[in-house]
């Protein structure tokens, strides 16, 4: 019987770097030795509309090509996006749903439909992104907030992907604010 | 990201030491190009191919391969230069996708029939109209005819690995026809997942080996002519001549996958036959979908389900002996086709195994699965209830429809 294939769900907007942040803890889970996928749901790709990022994670070869029927962790870029996407739908019972928002927690409830057991926890993070890198992106923030909730990866191992990612097109300063805003969202994402 | 990994077959003594990486599938043929460095590149972009030819004109343009690559103004002219080039000798590819290959489809056919071992990758997508740039495979079984090998992938590792090989079959002297390597767009092209890829480019090199023509445009010791007037008192002679590429490459396509096993600890067949030995009911599949039913057929074995799965990796020449022997003990079978073919009951392939079937004397009940047209998604959840039709089926159940869709708004 396979292993247990763990399942992201990325939620953002187009621009926001949902791409790029599901094949970056892709790219990463293959240091620690796993196997793993990482795609974007591909359709009309405009900036701002919604778009879906998806992870999975395996200790065996992962063989299914599909879309993630269901997932172990779900995380939204975009508050804005919780009125309009059933962002819990395919959320497995007591999985964790992160949302970068600058609302407080009971307020991010009352916009999700919550499911038996299902948490939620929040982060600023386009404003770590502002502090840190300069502008209000939210994935490398995210991406942070999401291994404190499920300690999949360990923080360290992204340094490398991030210079790979961001060093040559954007350069060093980049590199860094990266690196200080994914620790910082680890440290400051906040439990429901 | 890369870690280099001592390959636990290495112990044998010819598997070479491996690379992980995280590739797409667009990355991992390039990569696969760039390892065999050809002599001559056509490119022209086309979605999902593009990334494709733009990561190899990276290659070329940081001088990692030595490559003529040539931009040309559509995939007509492509496949028109890849002739040429390959006409004078050289070592040609190109690569496309969808209306890429229908443009190109006059010099696909002459391509072949000229007996020119071209390489081309073709990123599976829907055939427009109307416009749909995601996959199913209406682009290259439209062209089967047209006297291409056709090789299908299931994942990334595999189409690095089909096009490493493609070049041993096109250019064994017994063959000497043009191979696709096939694989899904989007869902392939544009994945990336983990693939092993060999470290040394010259194993990779000497594998492939240094293409000899044999009668080329550019010998001025022995001028030959290429595409001449070839009317009825020759052309069916060609054609025979053609036919018996054909029956020449399944042997050396198995060849080349033993061969090609032994450097890099995957063999390859013309088909994959998965958890069939005591199978009672099983789908046929090419390209991803066979990835996701492996899922499905483990869940059901998991709960006493006797599934099973046959991949089909090079449907051209079609391995009809080779799959009914693999369906012989099987009481139902459903083929899953991701293509149309309008006014036909039953997919391309369906049509192809149950004209096999009255060859093989082969009564099993079988029916047509449509799925995934326009990049509609195929989960292992619908292959499961695939399954469910073919357990009926199995136990005395009625074909209500020979042809059936999956996945389908009615």
């Amino acid at each position: 019987m396979a292993a247990k294939i763990y399942g992201i769900c990325w939620h953002g907007r187009g621009g926001q770097g949902a791409k790029t942040a599901a094949t970056m803890v892709a790219d990463v889970a293959l240091t620690q030795g796993k196997y793993s996928q990482g795609f974007p749901e591909y359709g009309p790709e405009r900036m701002g509309a919604p778009v879906r990022g998806y992870t999975r994670i395996s200790d065996a070869p992962i063989t299914i090509h599909s879309s993630l029927e269901s997932c172990d962790a779900v995380v939204v870029f975009d508050d804005t996006l919780l009125d309009v996407v059933d962002v819990c739908d395919n959320l497995v019972e007591g999985g964790p749903v992160v949302v970068n928002t600058a609302k407080g927690l009971d307020e991010v409830k009352k916009s999700l439909k919550l499911k038996s057991g299902q948490k939620v926890f929040t982060v600023d993070a386009n404003k770590i992104g502002l502090d840190e890198i300069g502008r209000p992106i939210p994935n490398v923030p995210m991406i942070g907030a999401l291994m404190k909730v499920t300690d999949l990866l360990p923080t360290d191992s992204f340094a490398h992907d991030i210079e790979k990612k961001f060093g040559r097109k954007f350069g060093q300063k980049v590199v860094d604010g990266n690196n200080r805003a994914l620790k910082r969202a680890y440290d400051e994402v906040k439990a429901g | 990201m890369s870690t280099t990994v001592a390959n636990q077959k290495a112990s044998a003594g010819k598997v070479a030491a491996q690379e992980v990486l995280g590739l797409t599938g667009n990355e991992a043929a390039a990569e696969a190009l760039k390892q065999v460095n050809p002599d001559v590149a056509a490119v022209f972009p086309i979605t999902p191919q593009t990334e494709l030819m733009h990561k190899f004109a990276e290659y070329v343009a940081n001088g990692a391969v030595d490559t003529e690559l040539i931009n040309v103004e559509s995939e007509h002219s492509a496949m028109s230069a890849t002739v040429g080039a390959s006409a004078a000798g050289a070592r040609a590819v190109t690569a496309t996708s969808a209306n890429g290959l229908a443009l190109m489809w006059e010099i696909v056919a002459i391509a072949s029939s000229l007996r020119l071992p071209i390489v081309m990758p073709v990123v599976n997508r829907a055939i427009s109209g109307p416009l749909n740039i995601h996959c199913d495979h209406s682009d290259t079984m439209g062209c089967r005819d047209l006297g291409w090998i056709q090789l299908y992938s299931e994942d990334s590792q595999e189409a690095y690995d089909n096009m490493i090989q493609a070049f041993r079959i096109a250019e064994n002297k017994s063959v000497m026809l043009p191979v696709m390597v096939t694989f899904d767009g989007f869902i392939i092209s544009h994945t990336m997942e983990r693939v092993e890829i060999i470290s040394d480019d010259k194993i990779v090199r000497n594998f492939v080996g240094e293409y000899q023509p044999e009668n080329y445009l550019l010998n001025a010791q022995h001028p030959v002519t290429y595409g001449p007037l070839d009317l009825p008192d020759w052309l069916f002679e060609h054609k025979r001549q053609e036919i018996q590429g054909f029956l020449n490459a399944p042997e050396v396509i198995k060849q080349v996958g033993r061969e090609y096993g032994e450097i890099s600890g995957r063999s390859y067949d013309l088909l994959e036959k998965y958890r069939m030995d005591d199978a009672e009911v099983a789908v046929v599949a090419l390209g991803s979908t066979a990835g996701t039913a492996k899922a499905a057929v483990e869940e059901l074995r998991a709960e006493g389900v006797k599934a099973g799965l046959v991949k089909i990796r090079c449907f051209r020449p079609f391995p009809g002996k080779e799959i009914c022997a693999a369906l012989a003990k099987c009481k139902a079978v459903s083929v899953m086709d991701r293509c149309i073919s309008f006014g036909l009951e039953g997919g391309p392939v369906f049509n192809e195994i149950r004209g096999a079937a009255y060859g093989a004397g082969l009564k099993v009940p079988m029916v047509s699965h449509i799925y995934g047209i326009g990049g509609r998604d195929i989960n292992v959840t619908q292959i499961r209830g695939v399954f469910e039709e073919l357990k009926k089926l199995a136990s005395g159940g009625k074909i209500e429809a020979v042809e059936s869709y999956v996945g389908l708004r009615e």
